[in-house]
Formats: structure tokens, C-alpha cells, sequence
């Protein structure tokens, strides 16, 4: 390896850095690192690859590089031309541009299409020590295998196409400790709503979150990547756990997993991707696993959540003037009164999918939620499966079904409802439970009200028409 | 990029923490394939209300924003910086910004100038008081001036240094070219690649 050789312990962000490092910054400049794998979608790229054929510029390692349509991509009739013509221009640009570059691409219809951040992990690119970036604040995702992963502007975007590194400052480090055993009911979407309403949208800012601790060893990986997901929720620049044999066994058989030599060769440099003993976090923050509720948001950033259990909080109650003044904005666009409990809050959709929660395991959970049981009249349920892959795997499980009988929607690929960028957006007023990540003004379309929930609070508020946890259902008959 | 070293125009106070960049420039606007014409794009939802700080008519030709907390939160896209800029922003100044926001403005020539937040308060107070006041960035000195007060903001010292001398990075980073060329030779053979692919 080319690890500089150090005998002071050092945490993993540190180690996956110093493994990456093409020249060290002298005299106040940054570090240069090296940059694994380099994704690609098509909101975030045009304007980079204008970049290059401006320059004269080539694409440094096409053999890097992969590309997907997630954004702008309808999850309805799929296969007839995308209707909005300035979408369809943009998705044109990326076949285009992936042609001309000779960059990979997985089109809308191709099996391997899908959210980009649900398309590395399955194919086994991503891999734990690596460097991934993409033009998508959301690829801290990759930092679930110990990868050190982050989101980039388009102008670094073209700077790797052309140069496969990034000039970067070294990243501060803060340990998320989460210890203790998860009630059932409660999910790992409960774990980071819990970390960024504790640290706040911007606690993390300029660091790399490392989530250690019993809570986060006994997760799956799929449940570690929505952790990691949302770590840019907290301000962070990315999120890591250390891989271990949940990741190893998560990784093996991929299509791009190492094989014979290369994977024993791999597993022994992966084995050494943990924070040393006596290495330390520029913060360090602790949360009780035992005693997390199902978390639910109430206004208009990520860190304003509260247990299900609870009621909207008072404004006044909110810390300082800015922060008093941030809530009651919120609750006025969301349309809340303090006080009101948050299980008497009805919605008009339920939304399953995104890059947080689309995986075959978020599909699963909820199926078992909602089979044998209808969704609550006027409730619109939408479930996006977050790949091509994860939709044909759904369907082979009778997912699809399930879903259907319940009364929901059954969809293609895509990001769906995550963004007001593709057909499916709230209307004005219309309001939210949502599996994704950002509850935003207007993220779910123009005036849409959103409520950030996990896949088992979403099951169980199709049921109810109102949020709800699992455990307020009554069996099923 | 245009070298910047000083600015001085109109302020516009936008008294909110949190402003994402869903907020600076909604999803619908990410279509396009330019780089320039966002104009129309900042705020495009908070714009069609007559009483944002915008269509105020003292603020109209702004060139300095001065927001809450934790400014450019959320997406990573750049667009955001580009609609700042083609609205005639040439600078922002908060007391926190987002990770990526604040990269992508350093990368377009948009300066992100981080104060404490009384000094965002005082500035606040200072334009309400006279709505319309000029403010002056000052690069080299690390400055905020308005009226009789003058208050320091932080720059990394290698942001500072690119958008003064007007630096192209990639430019930069080719001049280390042999270094990349000879890390790449000791890459382990088991990371992976895309091409050729495999399903």
C-alpha cells in the first residue's frame, strides 16, 4: 500500500485519506487525493463535460466512471419518450456526452439502471477504503462500507474527469457513538433523524462522521448506507463505518467484487480500515440505541424532528430569536399548530423510495407492514423501488403484489418524489410522509408539505391515514 | 474566473438561518444544460411574494447578501452559486455555509465571507436603518465595511489565493500531473474498475 507509515493511532477517515494521498498540500495548500470511482448522473454533469470539450480535455479514466438516469427520469411509462422536453434534452445530453467520452451508462429500461447511490453498492464498486464522489450531496451513502465518500459541485466534477483527484483541506472527525439494542419498530432511519436533530443541520459541518458502536455493528449494510445517507443532512461532509464481515459478506459475488487473489488480498487491506485504538475525533457524540422512538420531522430542515410519540413543539420553547423565528416559519408553512400530538397529523401521500430508503430490505420491511391490510381511503401510496435490480428482486418476492393489494402504486426506478424535478411532486398544500431525506419548502413540489419518516412509519401510516408506528396497528383480522 | 479583490455594492439582508439551496434555486430550474441564464432561477419560489427582500425596491440591484446560518445547506448543486451569481451577487456573508455550498463558491469566483453571527445582526441592523446601504468585501484585508463599522470575515487562506489571482484549478492540479501518473502505479490490482462491465 502506499499508506504513509505512521505509528500514531489514527481514526479510519484519516487512514482511507492518507491511502489517497497524490501530494500533500505545503505551506497552507490542500492535500491532493486520488479518487476511486466517479459517478455520474445527468443534472449534475452536462455543464462538466461542456467543461472538458471547451478545455480540449479528455475524461483521465472513463474505467473509473459510471453513469445512470435517476433525476429527471419519469417512473411511469417508462419505455414511450419522456414527455417534459427540457428533461428529455438533459437526459439526451448524458447519452451524448457518455457516448462522445466513452463513459459508461445505464439508461431508463436498462437493468442495472436506477438511483446512482443504489447502483454502486449492487454492482460492487463500491468497496470499503475507497474514495467515491459524485455530483450528489447524497454520496455519503458510500461511507456505509468504509469508503470515504462525498458530494462534489459540477466544477469539481470536471476537475476529476480530467484529473481523477480532488484539491481538498483534510476533514475533522467526529465519532457518533450509538450503543445499546434498537426496539422493534425502530429502524436506522431513527438513528440519524435522532443524530441531526441532536447536532443540527450544520453540527457537522467541515467533518467526517464516523458511526461506531453495538447499535451500528448489528445493523445490515442496507440500514448502514441510510445512516450514511443522510449524514450531509447533519452538515458533514461524509459518513463512515468501519467495514466488517456484514460488509465483507455484503460485497462478495458482486459483479464487481475482487475475486480469487484479488479478494483475499483485499479482505486483509479492508481488515485494517478501523479507528485505532487511542486515536481521537475532534467530537465525539453519544446516543442510547435502547431508548430511540420511531422519529418523525415536523418542519422544514431535518433537524426539526421529534418522537412520533410527541407533539409539535412550541416555537417558543425554541432556543434562541433566529431559532424561534425559523420554527414558527416552519410550522406556518407545514401548516402545524404547537402542540397538536404528531399521530393526529393526517396525510394525503405516502411516499417509499430515494437514495435513503429504497433497498430491497426498506421494501421488504414495509411489505410486511402493510400485507393483509388496505391503505386509509384518500391516502395516494407511491413505492419507487431505488434500481431496476431492487424492482425485479421485489417482484420475485411477490413484493409487488402486496403492495398493490394494499391499494399503492408500483413503480419504476428513479428518485422519484424525492425532488420536484420528475412528474411525481406534491401539490400545493399536499401533505407528506416520506421515506427520504430532506424535508425542505417545496422539495417535494411546489408547496408540498413533507414529513420525514422510515420505511415502517410510512407502512403504518398508509394503514392509519395518519402518522402512525407499526405498533399502533391493530392486528390483522 | 475574474480576480477578486475588493466589492462594494448594496447589501440585502435575508434575516433566515438554514437557507438551502432547494430555497436558492428549486429543482424544476436544474434542467437546463448551461452554465449561465439562472438568473431568473434565485429564490424563483420566495420571489412571487411581494414582500421578500428582493422585490423590495431599495434591494433590487443587490450585490452583497447578508443571510442566517448555515447558508447553502442541502444539495450539492452548483447551480445554486451560478444563480447567486448571474442575479448580480458577488458576494455572501453568514455565519456558517454549507460544506459544498461554500467549495462551489470559491469555484466560481462567488465570495463566501463567514462572520460571527453578532456581526450578522449588527450588518442586519445596519441595512434596516438604512435600507440600501452599500457594504464593502475587502479580500486582501478580510473585511466587511458598512457605514462606520468594520468587522473581520474568515477565508480559507487557498480560497483566497485562488480568487484573487483568478485560478483555474484544473490548470492547477495538471501542473502535479507525474504525481498522479505515479500513484496510480501503486494502486492495488483489487480495486475495481467499470470498464469492461460486468452485470
Amino acid at each position: 500500500m502506499t499508506s504513509t507509515q505512521t505509528t500514531a493511532p489514527r481514526t479510519l477517515a484519516e487512514k482511507v485519506w492518507n491511502d489517497h494521498l497524490v501530494r500533500q498540500g505545503e505551506a497552507g495548500r490542500p492535500d491532493l487525493i486520488y479518487i476511486d470511482l466517479h459517478l455520474l448522473h445527468e443534472v449534475t454533469s452536462p455543464q462538466a463535460f461542456e467543461g472538458l470539450r471547451l478545455a480540449g480535455r479528455g475524461l483521465r479514466r472513463t474505467d473509473l466512471t459510471i453513469a445512470t438516469e435517476d433525476h429527471n427520469t419519469p417512473t411511469e411509462n417508462i419505455f414511450s419518450t419522456i414527455a417534459d422536453e427540457t428533461s428529455r434534452k438533459q437526459i439526451e445530453t448524458l447519452r451524448r456526452n457518455c457516448e462522445e467520452f466513452g463513459v459508461r451508462l445505464h439508461s431508463l429500461g436498462d437493468a442495472e439502471q436506477g438511483i446512482v447511490h443504489v447502483v454502486g453498492p449492487q454492482l460492487g464498486l463500491t468497496q470499503p477504503g475507497m474514495t467515491v464522489v459524485c455530483g450528489d450531496s447524497h454520496t455519503s451513502t458510500h461511507g456505509a462500507f468504509g469508503a470515504l465518500a462525498f458530494g462534489i459541485g459540477t466544477s469539481e466534477v470536471e476537475h476529476v474527469m480530467a484529473t481523477q483527484t480532488l484539491s481538498l483541506a483534510p476533514f475533522k472527525t467526529m465519532a457518533i457513538n450509538v450503543e445499546g439494542t434498537l426496539k422493534p419498530g425502530v429502524s436506522s432511519k431513527d438513528i440519524i433523524l435522532a443524530v441531526i436533530a441532536k447536532i443540527g443541520t450544520g453540527g457537522g459541518q467541515g467533518h467526517v462522521l464516523e458511526y461506531r458502536g453495538s447499535a451500528i455493528r448489528s445493523l445490515s449494510m442496507e440500514a448502514r448506507m441510510t445512516i450514511c445517507n443522510m449524514s450531509i443532512e447533519a452538515g458533514a461532509r461524509a459518513g463512515m463505518i468501519a467495514p466488517d464481515q456484514t460488509t465483507f459478506d455484503y460485497v462478495q459475488g458482486r459483479p464487481h467484487a475482487p475475486q480469487g487473489e484479488d479478494w483475499d488480498a483485499a479482505v486483509e487491506y479492508w481488515k485494517t480500515l478501523h479507528t485505532d485504538e487511542g486515536a481521537t475525533f475532534d467530537r465525539e457524540v453519544f446516543i442510547n440505541a435502547d431508548e430511540l422512538e420511531p422519529f418523525v420531522t415536523w418542519g422544514t430542515n431535518p433537524g426539526q424532528g421529534v418522537p412520533l410519540s410527541q407533539a409539535v413543539p412550541d416555537p417558543e420553547d425554541a432556543g434562541d430569536d433566529n431559532a424561534k423565528d425559523a420554527a414558527r416559519r416552519a410550522l406556518e408553512y407545514m401548516g402545524l399548530e404547537a402542540g397538536t400530538p404528531m399521530k393526529q397529523i393526517p396525510v394525503d401521500t405516502v411516499f417509499l423510495g430515494s437514495c435513503t430508503n429504497s433497498r430491497i430490505e426498506d421494501l421488504r420491511a414495509a411489505a410486511a407492514i402493510v400485507k393483509g391490510r388496505s391503505k386509509a381511503e384518500n391516502v395516494r401510496v407511491m413505492v419507487v423501488p431505488g434500481s431496476a435490480k431492487v424492482r425485479l428482486q421485489a417482484e420475485a418476492e411477490g413484493l409487488d403484489k402486496v403492495f398493490t393489494d394494499f391499494g399503492a402504486d408500483w413503480r419504476f426506478a428513479g428518485c422519484s418524489m424525492c425532488l420536484g424535478m420528475n412528474p411525481d411532486q406534491l401539490a400545493p398544500g399536499e401533505r407528506c410522509a416520506s421515506t427520504s431525506n430532506r424535508n425542505f419548502e417545496g422539495r417535494q413540489g411546489k408547496g408540498g408539505r413533507t414529513h420525514l419518516v422510515s420505511p415502517v412509519v410510512a407502512a403504518a401510516t398508509a394503514v392509519r391515514g395518519t402518522l402512525s408506528a407499526p405498533s399502533d396497528l391493530d392486528p390483522v383480522a | 474566473m475574474e480576480k477578486f479583490t475588493t466589492h462594494r455594492g448594496v447589501g440585502a439582508p435575508l434575516k433566515q438561518s438554514n437557507v438551502d439551496t432547494d430555497q436558492i434555486i428549486p429543482a424544476v430550474y436544474l434542467k437546463r444544460i448551461t452554465k449561465t441564464g439562472f438568473d431568473d432561477a434565485l429564490f424563483a419560489g420566495w420571489r412571487k411574494n411581494p414582500e421578500f427582500v428582493l422585490n423590495q425596491p431599495e434591494y433590487r440591484n443587490a450585490s452583497v447578501l447578508v443571510a442566517g446560518a448555515d447558508f447553502g445547506t442541502g444539495s450539492s448543486r452548483e447551480h445554486a452559486v451560478w444563480a447567486l451569481r448571474d442575479y448580480g451577487f458577488k458576494a455572501v456573508i453568514s455565519s456558517r455555509f454549507a460544506d459544498i455550498f461554500r467549495g462551489n463558491s470559491g469555484k466560481q469566483g462567488l465570495l463566501a465571507a463567514q462572520v460571527d453571527q453578532s456581526d450578522v445582526e449588527l450588518l442586519w441592523k445596519l441595512m434596516e436603518e438604512q435600507p440600501g446601504v452599500e457594504i464593502q468585501v475587502d479580500l486582501e484585508s478580510r473585511t466587511v465595511t458598512c457605514g462606520p463599522v468594520t468587522v473581520p470575515f474568515q477565508i480559507d487562506d487557498y480560497t483566497r489565493w485562488r480568487l484573487m489571482e483568478g485560478l483555474d484549478d484544473i490548470g492547477l492540479t495538471l501542473q502535479h500531473e507525474a504525481d498522479i501518473d505515479a500513484y496510480e502505479r501503486t494502486r492495488p490490482a483489487f480495486k475495481p474498475t467499470t470498464l469492461p462491465a460486468r452485470t
